[in-house]
């Protein structure tokens, strides 16, 4: 059942052929057997799951039974939970237990949901690999010598590895869906305001955006389809009506038109990325659609605006990390500045204080208009470039990254890093929804295509993703790199 | 505009950091060249472009200030460091 996907699942569990109890046992076999190699796994949260789980007649016999109740899933260390150890990734948060449960976790705990564990990340989600992770890199369970991506590493590394159906992360420059590239799975970024960020610790607060990753386009419908809708406790999330993602999974792209962006295809991309890519788009135009070219004109500024607003945000969110209410703080401080200085400078790994130093600087009195001010002038016109361009066209496509997975340390210069986010960073700043599907593998490592869909339109987006992947036969690529686990 | 020492100092002052010294010689490399990239915004003409901080939001959301539910004084320092008598305790704000 390790292999199954939510409706597979589904059908055991309402048939009463699985119990939910069944599921847990084996997903927490599957972490036992395999995450010793794969580290995806900060906290493993069993004894809990099994008090929450549904017994099997609730299970069987209820009415209404949601598409989720019942199914194990991990959420990302940044996703709060009441009672449960939340750490981001941070040594400043250690010992850190929150007294309230994110909105989204709350949805698919109410409608049965089990939660499994906390899963790793780089460090309050700043990084595209989990190596800024506080306590351990997760390795990609297609090739242990490389990064899972990040910042949702742990997310995509565990389902990849088949530790759970699907898990939770969330999404503020790609986060979510440069790991579910490296690692061959999907993921997928909602509109900014679609899903409630109560409870998600907060790291640009304009930018972040939960969502789930897992094994196929379908159960991205039927994850997003819990973790929908507005919600009072965040007053960015919107109020929409939700559609049924589920229903618009047709299989029909017919007459559907296809962006390509030229900017994207002239910057600096791994051949066997192109090639998977353009693969994809004539298996796109095999099923009817229209693909053509569009321009994304200022897609070349969109990295330097997102390192400054980024880190501005998170200069401002992260300075409630003091010691005073909440984690760690440093002992024997002579005064309370002294202790503020000394508690952050031992609770925050480097590239976090890199990232508040220069958003520090962004907003500081003499360069806020040179820098962050420009900045947000210039997200103003990136949303502009895909206002005009979903003018013409119904989806955006692209690769998720520049290069498959690469290796730990290879990355080891800060701007190098950052340089592999290009293609996810706009749709971050535009805050439109996108999604990352497998179309393929390059000398053995997957490649993720990027499909960018207009404002609350998921419907479109996941019709056109899960078209593609019906045809693709990538959904069922497994890692071979855990041997027995597959 | 170049990064120096000096900013590194400032900054990190005004962002509650404590930075060694070799930690800010790497400091002023480190984010002089993230500084440095970022200098092509400089070569835009922005003049009356206005500046997007948030998308999607186009009024400030209020609710009725009605008293609710909400964590108990116990709940909100459950996770201090150091608490008294349901206070947050710090070390003295001056010294002396």
């Amino acid at each position: 059942m390790r292999g199954f996907g939510i409706r597979a699942l589904h059908v055991e569990l309402s048939e009463g052929r699985l119990t939910s109890d069944d599921l847990i046992r084996d997903s927490l076999a599957a972490i036992e057997e395999a995450d010793g190699q794969v580290r995806a796994f900060l906290r493993v949260t069993g004894e809990r799951a099994f008090a929450q789980a549904s017994p099997k007649e609730k299970v069987t016999g209820a009415p209404a039974l949601s598409w989720l109740t019942g199914i194990p899933f991990a959420a990302k260390d940044n996703l709060c939970v009441e009672g449960v150890p939340t750490t981001c990734a941070s040594r400043i948060l250690e010992g850190y237990v929150p007294p309230h449960t994110a909105t989204a976790v709350r949805r698919i705990e109410s409608a049965g949901g089990v939660l499994i564990g906390k899963v790793n990340l780089d460090e309050f989600a700043m990084g595209s690999s989990t190596e800024n992770s506080g306590f351990y890199p997760t390795r990609n369970p297609w090739d242990l010598t490389r990064v899972p991506g990040g910042s949702s590493g742990g997310s995509a590394a565990a389902v990849a590895a088949g530790f759970v159906p699907y898990a939770l992360g969330s999404d503020t420059g790609g986060s979510i869906r440069q790991p579910a590239a490296f690692c061959g799975v999907v993921g997928l970024k909602p509109t900014y305001g679609l899903v409630s960020r109560f409870g998600l610790v907060a790291f640009a607060s304009s930018l972040d955006q939960i969502g789930p990753l897992t094994r196929s386009v379908e159960d991205a419908a039927i994850v997003l389809q819990g973790i929908a809708g507005w919600d009072e406790r965040d007053s960015t999330s919107v109020q929409v009506d939700i559609p049924d993602y589920l229903a618009s999974l047709t299989g029909d792209v017919g007459g559907l038109r296809v962006g390509v962006p030229t900017e994207y295809f002239e910057t600096d991309m791994d051949r066997g990325v192109r090639d998977r890519v353009m693969e994809a788009l004539d298996a796109l135009r095999q099923l009817g659609a229209e693909v053509r070219p569009i321009r994304l004109p200022h897609t070349r500024y969109a990295l330097s605006a997102y390192y400054l607003i980024a880190p501005a945000e998170a200069s401002s969110n992260l300075a409630r990390y003091d010691g005073v209410r909440f984690g760690v703080r440093a002992k024997d401080a002579a005064n309370l500045l002294t202790m503020y200085e000394r508690t952050r400078s031992a609770g925050f790994g480097p590239e976090v204080k890199r990232r508040i130093l220069i958003g520090t600087y962004a907003l500081s009195s003499g360069y806020y208009d040179a820098y962050y001010k420009r900045a947000q002038q210039v997200r103003t016109l990136i949303r502009q470039d895909f206002e005009a361009a979903f003018a013409e066209v119904d989806v955006i496509v692209s690769p998720t990254t520049p290069t498959p997975a690469f290796r730990f340390g290879e990355k080891a210069d800060p701007l190098t890093m950052y340089l592999n986010d290009i293609y996810t960073i706009p749709v971050n700043l535009a805050g439109l929804p996108a999604i990352s599907v497998p179309c393929g593998l390059q000398d053995g490592l997957p490649v993720g295509l990027q499909l960018i869909g207009r404002p609350f339109d998921e419907t479109t987006l996941l019709r056109a993703a899960d078209a593609y992947e019906r045809v693709s036969g990538f959904a069922s690529l497994r890692p071979t790199a855990l041997g027995e686990v597959q | 505009m170049h990064l120096t020492t000096e900013d590194v100092v400032h900054v990190a002052a005004l962002a509650r950091l404590h930075v060694t010294s070799e930690e800010t010689e790497a400091l002023v490399v480190e984010l002089g060249r993230i500084l440095d990239y970022a200098r092509d915004l400089q070569e835009l003409d922005l003049s009356g472009v206005p500046a997007t901080s948030q998308i999607g939001i186009t009024t400030t959301v209020v609710r009725a200030d009605e008293p609710r539910p909400s964590l108990t004084a116990e709940q909100a320092v459950a996770n201090a460091p150091d608490e008294d008598e349901g206070m947050f305790r710090v070390p003295a704000v001056l010294e002396g």
